[in-house]
């Protein structure tokens, strides 16, 4: 530096540190420009558009425990006589895996809190994944332009519970040994392919020497890899697109109505962050989970009672207890259909979730790009299906903990059993009807609410002796809030002839499409909004309705 | 005479009788039971078993026959040794109530333990079966707990889970939760196989064997066991584990996000 800058910077005053650190980076990096277009990026308030956050923050708890939890454990199957201060277990052999969780359960220094918050957290962020997905869905935030970051979600939903199935299976104990075997089985159920792709996966006949090492790789380096990418990929769109918001005044579809990122945002996020590894830092230390010594090591001649998988899996675990156990044997092959089916249906019903933004805006015909938020009651049919797929998902969690069903509610698991394959038929039926006709009914009485107004529940008594009901009108904004929704029409197959009089072939494709739409948007499946004459009408003056 | 038929259709009429009624069979009970404890002090081998047959004509025989030999209601008992009656009764599964429903449960046992040997010297005397074992034989002394642990899993687990917390099995029945249930008990119940569950004679699991595995039960799942790392949430593994992280784990912070949503810096109202 010379001598004429350092005395003209003293004549003016050096600058703070800080502004001095920020320049220098600025020249390096360009932070002013990126911080300008986004420290004032704009987020709407609402509670459940803060649960991806605690999926994101519950996803960099299980990074950082995970971390933590690598330095002490040994992917490895080599045996080994337990040694430790586990009394139970003295003596008996084990992998070096479970050799290793043991150790840092009992020997390190914090490391049963660390698991404990490490699968406390995972589980905690799987759940979060599906309700945010949930809230997603039923308010049609996927629609355009989110149906790429909708598949991201959905991505990290399934890795997540890939990720969490290889973390499970790592400490090698009875438990998740039967696990990794039951998998192992729904791989073998598939046809040509099915023992071709175990071998390779065990690196030969179950167990092998190889699973937890191969496990430990994908566990801790490919698939958080993969869902690290996911989740900046899904964080960059959200701020690419900017938040959808729900409908309200001065709230449309080419502004964000909220608080910028800084300040108010970056300290509640900063904030929420505490909070949440608060809540499961808490019950990490109050609470057990995954007792490994109580389980013992894996043999594969072992198992227990009561072997369920963590409970993102369980879904698939229930559609495997309650198939029945069907086979086919030709030409000395045997397909086990029992568990085979199971195996298909498990990613059927994922992908119906995943694909139905696609399906939805195909019905629609809609190409716009939408971002304010539908109240799920507005979308009757969208949301009707979606509540019948958490029924079959739930159904599915009920058939994966039958006997435990069972044996709290004094019932018989044939029964529990039974219940569960007629509800995974009957079930998404009964909740569409019924999910269907409730928001209808809801459509009702917003219409009501708009032309009527509110029930005070005050009587009056006019001078001729009528008694009434007072109605309050609504606000202006509880006006605009009901009504903002737009309603479609549903879609026409179109003339059978075109302009020429020649006959149109009309596609089967379009037949179906003209269909679907109808059971969206026709009669009797929405209730017309309250129309600004109607609403005229009635409040013009002709006293009560 | 007159006087009692002129009152019986009083409101109290039905509750005068049933107290009559309560009180003779009291008394009578308390007049012809057998007073267990001085018997059973000075009698004979011989004078016990006949002690034991007056209990069992009492409680047992309308369902297993009156010389034990069984009936459509219950089995036949020639055989099944001291060690079943004393599990048997000793748990209160018998005399059961009714042989309805998928299987006799544990209830409060109402027999002394001098009229429970009574009875088990009685039914050992119809053929011969497992003795009643010595706290020798049961007792944690020189007990190996890890290898109690390895067998319990190796042949226990499949129906009573892990650390013997109990499972379904079909229609109803279920294997119960051992928390609790005596070390004799526990080896009678392995040495005889009550109801459901096989037995394991000592040619399967020997004397040492079941000493280490009462052992393992006492360690894992008693009050004296140790729980590492906190609640142990009934010890039933992902299920509860399960509803617990969506509940209160999921629960709390959805209750914390909308804490935080709703303190916001609100623009000012003009």
């Amino acid at each position: 530096m010379s001598t004429s800058e350092t005395s003209e910077s003293r004549a003016r005053g050096k600058a703070p540190a800080g502004e001095r650190v920020a320049d220098w980076a600025d020249g390096r990096l360009g932070i002013y420009s990126l911080a300008k277009s986004n420290m004032r990026k704009i987020f709407p308030d609402h509670w459940s558009f803060m649960l991806g956050e605690v999926c994101m923050y519950s996803f960099i708890i299980i990074i950082l425990t995970g971390v933590y939890l690598t330095l002490f454990f040994h992917p490895s199957m080599n045996e080994v006589e337990y040694h430790g201060s586990y009394v139970p277990l003295q003596g008996q052999l084990m992998s070096e895996a479970f050799n290793s969780t043991l150790h840092i359960s009992f020997d390190v220094r914090g490391g049963l809190l660390i698991r404990q918050i490490h699968h406390w957290a995972a589980l905690i962020f799987l759940a979060g994944m599906f309700v945010h997905m949930m809230r997603v869905f039923f308010t049609g935030a996927f629609r355009k332009p989110r149906e790429i970051n909708w598949l991201f979600g959905f991505l990290l939903f399934v890795l997540g519970m890939f990720t969490g199935f290889t973390g499970y299976s790592l400490p090698d104990d009875l438990l998740s040994g039967t696990g990794v075997r039951f998998t192992e089985g729904a791989i073998l159920s598939m046809p040509i392919v099915g023992s071709y792709i175990s071998f390779f996966l065990f690196g030969g006949e179950f167990p092998g020497h190889d699973f937890v090492a191969r496990f430990y790789s994908i566990h801790i380096l490919l698939l958080p890899g993969i869902m690290l990418g996911l989740m900046v990929g899904h964080l960059i769109l959200v701020f690419y697109h900017k938040h959808t918001q729900f409908a309200g005044p001065g709230k449309t579809n080419n502004n964000v109505v909220g608080m910028p990122l800084l300040p108010v945002y970056m300290a509640k996020a900063g904030g929420f962050f505490f909070l949440v590894f608060g809540v499961i830092a808490a019950i990490a230390a109050t609470t057990q989970i995954n007792p490994i010594w109580a389980m013992g090591p894996y043999r594969p001649d072992q198992v227990s009672t009561g072997a369920q998988p963590d409970w993102y899996m369980g879904f698939a675990e229930g559609l495997i207890r309650y198939m029945p156990g069907w086979e086919i044997n030709f030409w000395g092959h045997t397909l086990v259909l029992g568990v085979f089916i199971p195996l298909v249906l498990f990613g059927v019903v994922l992908a119906a979730i995943a694909v139905y933004p696609f399906i939805e805006s195909w019905v629609t015909g809609d190409k716009s790009e939408h971002h304010i938020l539908d109240r799920p009651r507005n979308a009757p049919t969208r949301t009707g299906f979606g509540v019948a797929w958490v029924t079959v998902y739930m159904v599915g969690l009920i058939g994966g903990g039958n006997d435990l069903i069972a044996t709290h509610f004094h019932l018989s698991i044939n029964d529990v059993t039974w219940f569960v394959r007629i509800f995974f038929f009957a079930g998404p039926v009964i909740a569409f009807i019924v999910t269907k006709r409730i928001c209808l009914g809801l459509q009702r009485r917003d219409k009501e609410k708009v032309l009527h107004g509110r029930e005070t529940g005050i009587i009056k008594r006019l001078p001729h002796g009528e008694f009434i009901e007072v109605h309050e009108p609504l606000s202006q904004e509880q006006l605009h809030t009901l009504t903002a929704h737009h309603q479609y029409e549903p879609a026409q197959v179109g003339p059978a002839v075109d302009e020429n009089g020649v006959e149109r072939k009309i596609k089967g494709s379009e037949k179906l499409r003209a269909k679907l739409s109808n059971a969206y948007y026709g009669e009797d499946n929405q209730i017309p909004k309250p129309t600004v004459e109607e609403y005229k009408e009635i409040t013009s003056g002709h006293g009560h309705h | 005479m007159k006087k009692l038929s002129a009152r019986r259709r009083h409101p109290l009429a039905a509750v005068v009788v049933l107290l009559l009624a309560l009180v003779g069979t009291g008394g009578a009970y308390a007049f012809l039971a057998p007073a267990g404890k001085a018997q059973a002090d000075e009698t004979s081998q011989s004078l016990t078993i006949e002690e034991g047959q007056k209990l069992y004509s009492v409680g047992c025989a309308s369902c297993h026959g009156t010389k034990g030999q069984g009936s459509s209601d219950g089995p036949s008992l020639v055989g099944v040794g001291a060690a079943a009656v004393d599990f048997q009764v000793g748990t209160g599964r018998m005399p059961a109530a009714t042989s309805q429903g998928p299987q006799v449960v544990k209830k409060k046992n109402i027999y002394t333990q001098a009229q429970i040997d009574q009875l088990a010297a009685y039914i050992a005397s119809l053929g011969a079966g497992p003795e009643v074992p010595t706290s020798e034989q049961y007792g944690a002394d020189g007990a190996d707990i890890a290898k109690g642990g390895e067998l319990f899993r190796t042949n226990c687990a499949q129906c009573h889970n892990f650390v013997g917390a109990g499972g379904a099995l079909t229609k109803g029945k279920f294997a119960p939760n051992l928390e609790g249930v005596a070390p004799k008990h526990i080896y009678e119940a392995m040495q005889t196989g009550p109801q459901n569950m096989p037995s394991f004679p000592d040619t399967t699991l020997t004397e040492k064997n079941k000493k280490d595995i009462i052992a393992y039960i006492d360690a894992v799942n008693s009050p004296n066991t140790e729980n590492p790392g906190g609640l142990d949430l009934g010890g039933l593994g992902p299920v509860s584990e399960g509803l617990f992280a969506w509940i209160f784990g999921l629960g709390a912070l959805i209750a914390v996000a909308v804490w935080v949503a709703a303190r916001t810096a609100k623009a000012k109202k003009s």
